[in-house]
C-alpha cells in the first residue's frame, strides 16, 4: 500500500511552493516508509510514498510508461494484474517491470478510463496523460483506498489524506461546521463531501477526468463518473421463498469465490498475515487459505482486558483449530486513551466510539512482527447480511404490514437481547416511529439510528447546528442512489446505505485503512471482491438472512471448514471501551485539557453549558446509554481534531517533511 | 423539593445535561422529542428507584407512567398514596 498525493495547474504552469513536495509525502510517511518518488513537469507534480509489496526491485513510483507520455501514482492492488498482463501482452504491449503498477499503465493505455472496470482490487490513483493534456483519478469499487481533493489558490490537490493536503502551502483546511454535524447524525459525510470545508472525497466506485488546454474562457474542472455500484435483486424476487434444495448450489458458487477471492489476495513479494476476531468472517477465509494452500499462517487479534469486550477465548480456539502461528495483544483503557489522539489525527474525522484505536494497536503487533500485509474478515456483514440493521429492516417492514401489532416488534428482542429489559411499550415508540413510511421514505431502514444519533448534535454550538440544517444532507444522498434503489426491497436498501456510508465512510476508513496505514501495514478484504458481492447481490436476501439467521448461506458455504461453537456463536458486535477508557491516568488528563474553558473558547466548537453538563455526568460515573458514550467520544474526538488542524498544523507538517534528498526524483523530471 | 420540581431536575441533568429550553412544557413526550432514549428508560427508573425511593413493577414500564413529566408526576402521586 502506499501514499500518493499530487498537484496540477489549472492554467498556466505549476508554481510549487518551497517544500511542498517534502511536506506533502513526508506527512503520510506512515503509508509508505520504504521509498519516497516524485515526478514533475511544468504542469503537473505527481509524489508518492512506497509501501513496497509486489516487485520490490523495479516497482518504483510514480512510473512513466515507455515513452513517458503518460505518468502514474498509485496506492493499492490490482490483484488480477498477472490474467491482465497475459492478455495485454497477447495484444502486443510489452513490459519492463514485474509489477501490477506498469499493469495499470497498460490497461489505461488500452482501454483507456473503462480500465478500471477490469480491475479486481482496492486502488486510487493519479494518471496523467501529457499528450491529452489530462488527469485521471480513480478509486476502487467499495472505497478501500482513500482519495481526496481540493483546488487551492487555481491548483488541484490531491492525496491519500487530507493533511497532505495541506500540508501544500502548510496551511490547514478549515473545518466545515455543516459537514461536522453530519458526522453527528449519519457516522460519516454523505460523500463526497468530509468534515473539511472545500475538501471532497472521490467516491467508492467514481473516476474523475481533469481535462487542461480544451480552449475557451471556463476553468477546468474534475468531472466525476460512476462506474460501479452494489446491485441487488428486485424486492419481489430478493424476498421470494427460496427452497431448501436451492440452497446447497448457492453455498457452493460462494465457496469457490469466496476461495478465489481469498487466495488471489495472498498475491504479494512479502509474506501475508490475517486478522482473527474470533467471529465467523475472518475465520472463514484463513480456514479457506489454509486448506486450499496448506500453508502455515501467521495470525493476529486483538483482546481486551475488560471481559465484556474480549473475545480471545474464540481467537484462540480459531487459531488451534487451524493451527496458525498466532499473536496477539490485550487493550486496554492506557491502550485506548494514550492512542486516542494519534488514531484522530489518523483518521481526520470526529469519531463516535473508541473502536478505531485498538485496531491501531493491533498493525502496530503485525508490523512488530516484520508483516506487511493482512488479511481481515471486513465487509462479510454488508454482502451476507450480518448486520443487527439489516434485521432490524426486516422486522420494522414485516411489522410496517400491521403496524397496530403488539407481538411483531417483540421480535426486535430477538435483536438486541438487552432490549428485554427495556419496556415494550418504549420499544414500540422508538422503533415503530417512521413505520408508515417503509415504502416512501428510502431511508426507512436507518431512522432509528440516524434519529438517536441525531440527538447528539444537540452538543455542538448554536451556529453549527443552524448550518447543518440548511445542508439538505438527505437530499443530496437522494440525488446519489442508483435509479434501481427504488425497486429493491427493505433489505437490500439497509445493505446499500451500510456499504456506501457506514462502511466505506468509516468501517473501511476509520476501522479499515487508517489504523492499518498508521502503522504501514495493508489490509486485504476477501468479502469485498467485487466478483463475490456480484453474485451474493444476485442471491435472494430470503436465503441470505433466513429468517433472521444472520449469514445463513455463508455459514452453509463454510460450515466444513469452522468449529461449531465458532459457527454457531451468535454475533458478538466489535466494540471497545468508550467513555470509560478516559477515567483515570492520561486519558483524564486528555479530557480534561480538551474540555478546559480555554480549548471550548478556542475551538468554539462545542455548547458548553451542555458540555459542561455530560463532563459531570462523566465524572459521576453515569455515561451507560449508548448515546452518551457516542456523545462523549464524539466531543472530545471533535476537540482534538480541531486543535490538530489548527494554529500547530503549518509547524506540524514542516516538521513532518522529509529531506529534499530523500525525495526520489523520476524519469526526466524538472525538479526545482 | 417539590416533586414536579425534583423530576424535571433529574430529566434536564440527566438527559438534557442541564440545558432545560428543549423541554418546553410537561406534557411533552420525552421518547418521540428524543429526549430519552429506550436505554435512557432505565436511567429513569433507577432515579425512581434510587432517589425516590420507589418500587417499580415491570407492568408499571408504560409510557402512560412515565413519558412526559406530567405523566411522571402523576405516576409517583399515586404510587405514594
Amino acid at each position: 500500500m502506499c501514499g500518493i498525493c499530487g498537484a496540477v495547474a489549472l492554467e498556466g504552469r505549476l508554481d510549487v511552493p518551497a517544500g511542498a513536495t517534502e511536506r506533502m509525502i513526508g506527512v503520510m510517511r506512515h503509508r509508505g516508509p520504504d521509498e519516497f518518488g516524485a515526478w514533475r513537469d511544468d504542469h503537473v507534480l505527481l509524489g508518492h510514498a512506497r509501501l513496497s509489496i509486489i516487485d520490490l526491485a523495479t516497482g518504483q513510483q510514480p512510473m512513466g510508461d515507455a515513452e513517458g507520455r503518460l505518468w502514474l501514482t498509485f496506492n493499492g492492488e490490482i490483484f488480477n494484474y498477472v490474467e491482465l498482463r497475459e492478455e495485454l501482452r497477447a495484444l502486443g504491449h510489452v513490459f519492463r517491470t514485474a509489477s501490477d503498477t506498469e499493469v495499470l499503465l497498460e490497461s489505461y493505455r488500452r482501454w483507456g478510463d473503462a480500465c478500471v472496470e477490469r480491475f479486481v482490487g482496492q486502488f486510487a490513483f493519479a494518471l496523467w496523460d501529457g499528450e491529452r493534456r489530462r488527469l485521471l483519478l480513480a478509486r476502487d469499487r467499495f472505497g478501500i483506498r482513500p482519495l481526496f481533493w481540493t483546488v487551492r489558490g487555481g491548483v488541484l490537490l490531491f492525496a491519500s489524506e487530507i493533511k497532505a493536503l495541506g500540508a501544500w502551502n502548510a496551511e490547514a483546511p478549515l473545518l466545515d461546521p455543516g459537514a461536522l454535524s453530519e458526522v453527528f447524525t449519519y457516522w460519516v459525510n454523505i460523500p463526497p463531501a468530509t468534515p473539511f470545508r472545500g475538501v471532497a472525497q472521490l467516491p467508492a466506485g467514481h473516476t474523475a477526468a481533469l481535462e487542461l488546454g480544451r480552449g475557451g474562457n471556463t476553468r477546468p474542472e474534475l468531472r466525476p463518473h460512476r462506474y460501479w455500484h452494489p446491485t441487488f435483486l428486485p424486492a419481489r424476487e430478493d424476498h421470494r421463498f427460496v427452497a431448501k434444495d436451492e440452497l446447497p448450489g448457492m453455498a457452493r458458487r460462494i465457496r469457490e469465490l469466496l476461495a478465489d477471492a481469498s487466495i488471489i489476495r495472498l498475491r504479494a513479494d512479502v509474506p501475508v498475515g490475517a486478522y482473527l476476531s474470533g467471529g465467523l468472517d475472518s475465520s472463514a477465509t484463513a480456514a479457506l487459505i489454509q486448506h486450499t494452500t496448506q500453508r502455515r499462517m501467521k495470525t493476529f487479534s486483538v483482546g481486551f482486558k475488560d471481559a465484556a469486550y474480549d473475545e480471545t477465548r474464540w481467537q484462540t480456539m480459531m487459531a488451534a483449530h487451524l493451527g496458525t502461528d498466532h499473536e496477539s495483544i490485550r487493550v486496554g483503557d492506557a491502550e485506548i486513551a494514550g492512542a486516542f489522539e494519534r488514531v484522530v489525527w489518523l483518521s481526520e474525522t470526529p469519531l463516535l466510539r473508541t473502536a478505531p484505536a485498538p485496531l491501531y494497536a493491533l498493525s502496530g503487533l503485525v508490523r512488530s512482527q516484520n508483516y506487511k500485509v493482512v488479511l481481515t474478515g471486513e465487509g462479510a456483514d454488508e454482502v451476507f447480511c450480518g448486520y443487527n440493521i439489516l434485521r432490524e429492516a426486516k422486522v420494522r417492514a414485516f411489522w410496517a404490514r400491521d403496524p397496530r401489532s403488539h407481538r411483531r416488534p417483540l421480535l426486535l428482542s430477538k435483536l438486541y437481547p438487552y432490549l428485554q429489559q427495556s419496556p415494550p411499550g418504549f420499544l414500540a415508540q422508538f422503533y415503530g416511529s417512521g413505520l408508515e413510511e417503509v415504502a416512501t421514505d428510502p431511508y426507512f431502514s436507518h431512522r432509528p439510528r440516524w434519529r438517536n444519533t441525531g440527538t447528539i448534535a444537540a452538543f455542538l454550538a448554536a451556529d453549527i447546528q443552524e448550518a447543518a440544517v440548511a445542508r439538505d444532507s438527505e437530499e443530496r444522498l437522494g440525488a446519489s442512489l442508483p435509479a434501481d434503489f427504488r425497486l429493491w426491497g427493505p433489505v437490500a436498501r439497509a445493505q446499500y446505505l451500510e456499504m456506501t456510508l457506514f462502511m466505506s465512510g468509516y468501517l473501511l476508513s476509520s476501522q479499515g485503512d487508517r489504523m492499518l496505514m498508521g502503522h504501514s501495514v495493508e489490509g486485504r478484504f476477501p468479502f469485498l471482491d467485487h466478483r463475490l458481492a456480484e453474485l451474493a447481490g444476485t442471491l435472494p436476501a430470503s436465503a441470505k438472512l433466513a429468517s433472521l439467521k444472520e449469514k445463513a448461506l455463508l455459514k452453509l458455504a463454510v460450515a466444513d471448514l469452522l468449529p461449531a461453537a465458532i459457527l454457531e456463536r451468535p454475533k458478538q458486535p466489535y466494540r471497545a471501551p468508550d467513555s470509560a477508557s478516559f477515567f483515570v491516568g492520561p486519558g483524564a488528563d486528555l479530557v480534561r485539557d480538551a474540555f478546559d474553558a480555554e480549548a471550548l473558547l478556542e475551538t468554539g466548537l462545542l455548547d458548553p453549558q451542555r458540555t459542561a453538563g455530560l463532563l459531570r455526568k462523566w465524572q459521576a460515573g453515569k455515561l451507560t446509554s449508548a448515546r452518551d458514550n457516542m456523545a462523549f467520544v464524539g466531543l472530545l474526538s471533535l476537540q482534538l481534531l480541531a486543535r490538530q488542524f489548527g494554529p500547530g498544523f503549518a509547524q506540524r507538517v514542516r516538521e513532518d517533511a522529509l529531506r529534499p534528498e530523500d525525495v526520489n526524483w523520476r524519469g526526466d523530471s524538472t525538479a526545482a | 423539593m417539590e416533586l414536579r420540581q425534583q423530576i424535571r431536575g433529574f430529566v434536564v441533568e440527566n438527559f438534557l445535561f442541564g440545558d432545560g429550553v428543549p423541554l418546553k412544557d410537561d406534557q411533552m413526550s420525552l421518547l418521540d422529542n428524543g429526549i430519552m432514549d429506550s436505554v435512557g428508560v432505565m436511567e429513569l427508573v433507577a432515579f425512581l428507584e434510587g432517589d425516590l425511593g420507589l418500587g417499580i413493577e415491570d407492568q408499571e414500564l408504560v409510557p402512560e407512567n412515565l413519558d412526559s413529566i406530567d405523566n411522571l408526576v402523576g405516576f409517583v402521586t399515586r404510587k405514594r398514596r
